[in-house]
């Protein structure tokens, strides 16, 4: 983001941000809705995933282009219709590639219009940058939003159904963890990588700073 | 779709599919809004008001594009009518409640992105409800909503007095709790339409 007075990102460094410094996943905790419906299995979370990726680019390059255009009062409103024209674009895409994806991940690829990643990233950066720069964020953002998703597809698979890409992992005498597949599972699964970052986090400014940090609170 | 009566359609859209807890719909505000019992059960109102509304257009709406074939253009028709519905309902609350207005904040003009909206517009459109199914259908969603958040309303304001650790704090506490309730409506599985 180009606040006055803060240092100039190189393109790498915007390029990790959304990988690791902002995942939109794990640190900003956005977009949890598809994320939680989704990630039952591997291959939905990683076909979500790159869906919401290619919209993400698509349309934060658009807003980008048109960000001294537009007025700002109606600037919401002109986002949200480019975003819903991109989702458009990728919901008949995915219907043609591979339909048995587009029944699995059913209303959630339109539903892809009001993730708040999106609009976020539109109003937050691609409205304020030149596009070569938004382009690189949100590609950045795109991908920590599939590896997250991944993260939390694998493990909900592994865990739930004893399989990683539908490849059976631990033989016939498996039980399955039903639950984990289930609804309640999404919110363990995301509170337990939450919590393993929050861990990691409190330890390292724990050593440096010699203190227990308090835990962070996301809206 | 006409067999299935309109009780069940509310009872399952409430209960067994909640929207929060079951469909994943409507999380934002879900973990945004629900740290105070008397700001929950409001949002709660407005978002189900918005429901309605949404739901109502969106009836209108997918008449008019299958009538002349625009389908494609159904998706870009229900958002704009939503983010309407919802300055609608934002500048009649900051005339009525400014009180309210204030409290709920930056939620408010985030419930055009609440995807528990847009979800009960596709929704009734997939399943081909008719017109009483789909209003039966928004209100049951918006009740489910409400009663969701107020329910995480009441459970933090409890949490807030109980000493937890400080790793376990803030969104992993709220998902953990998020999750208890999710298994608890479990059990409401098979009540109601069902899919």
């Amino acid at each position: 983001m180009a606040i006055p007075g803060q240092k100039q990102l190189t393109h790498l460094e915007e390029f990790m941000e959304g990988i690791w410094k902002q995942n939109p996943v794990f640190v900003m905790v956005l977009g949890m809705c598809p994320t939680l419906a989704v990630s039952v299995s591997a291959v939905n979370s990683l076909s979500m995933g790159l869906a919401t990726a290619f919209v993400l680019v698509c349309s934060t390059l658009l807003v980008s282009l048109i960000r001294k255009l537009v007025p700002k009062e109606v600037r919401i409103a002109t986002y949200i219709v480019i975003i819903a024209t991109f989702v458009t674009v990728v919901d008949y895409l995915i219907q043609a590639i591979s339909l048995t994806v587009y029944e699995a991940l059913g209303a959630f690829i339109q539903l892809i219009v009001v993730n708040c990643i999106i609009l976020g990233r539109a109003e937050a950066h691609a409205s304020k940058n030149p596009p070569l720069r938004t382009v690189i964020n949100a590609l950045g953002m795109g991908i920590g939003f599939t590896i997250g998703l991944f993260a939390l597809g694998s493990v909900r698979e592994i865990l739930g159904a004893g399989k990683l890409f539908g490849i059976p992992l631990f033989g016939p005498d498996f039980q399955p963890w039903v639950v984990m597949v289930l609804p309640p599972g999404g919110f363990f699964v995301l509170g337990a990588w939450l919590l393993l970052f929050n861990w990691l986090d409190s330890r390292k400014s724990g050593v440096a700073r010699g203190e227990p940090v308090e835990g962070r609170v996301h809206g | 779709m006409d067999d299935i009566s309109v009780g069940q359609i509310f009872v399952s859209a409430v209960l067994a599919n909640n929207f929060v807890l079951a469909m994943f719909l409507g999380l934002c505000p879900f973990l945004g809004v629900s740290g105070k019992l008397n700001t929950a059960a409001p949002m709660g109102a407005a978002t189900t008001f918005v429901m309605l509304v949404a739901s109502l257009c969106a009836f209108g709406l997918n008449w008019l594009v299958v009538h002349f074939q625009l389908e494609f253009l159904r998706l870009i028709s229900y958002i704009v009518v939503i983010a309407s519905a919802v300055q609608l309902v934002e500048m009649a609350l900051k005339k009525y409640s400014p009180a309210l207005f204030r409290a709920l904040g930056i939620y408010l003009p985030l419930i055009t992105t609440n995807c528990a909206v847009l979800g009960v517009a596709l929704f009734q459109t997939a399943r081909e409800y008719s017109f009483l199914q789909a209003l039966t259908f928004a209100a049951g969603a918006g009740t489910g909503f409400t009663l969701a958040l107020v329910l995480m309303a009441g459970l933090r304001e409890r949490l807030n007095l109980a000493k937890v650790p400080n790793v376990v704090q803030g969104t992993a506490l709220s998902l953990m709790l998020a999750g208890t309730l999710s298994l608890a409506f479990m059990g409401f599985a098979g009540l109601g339409a069902g899919e």
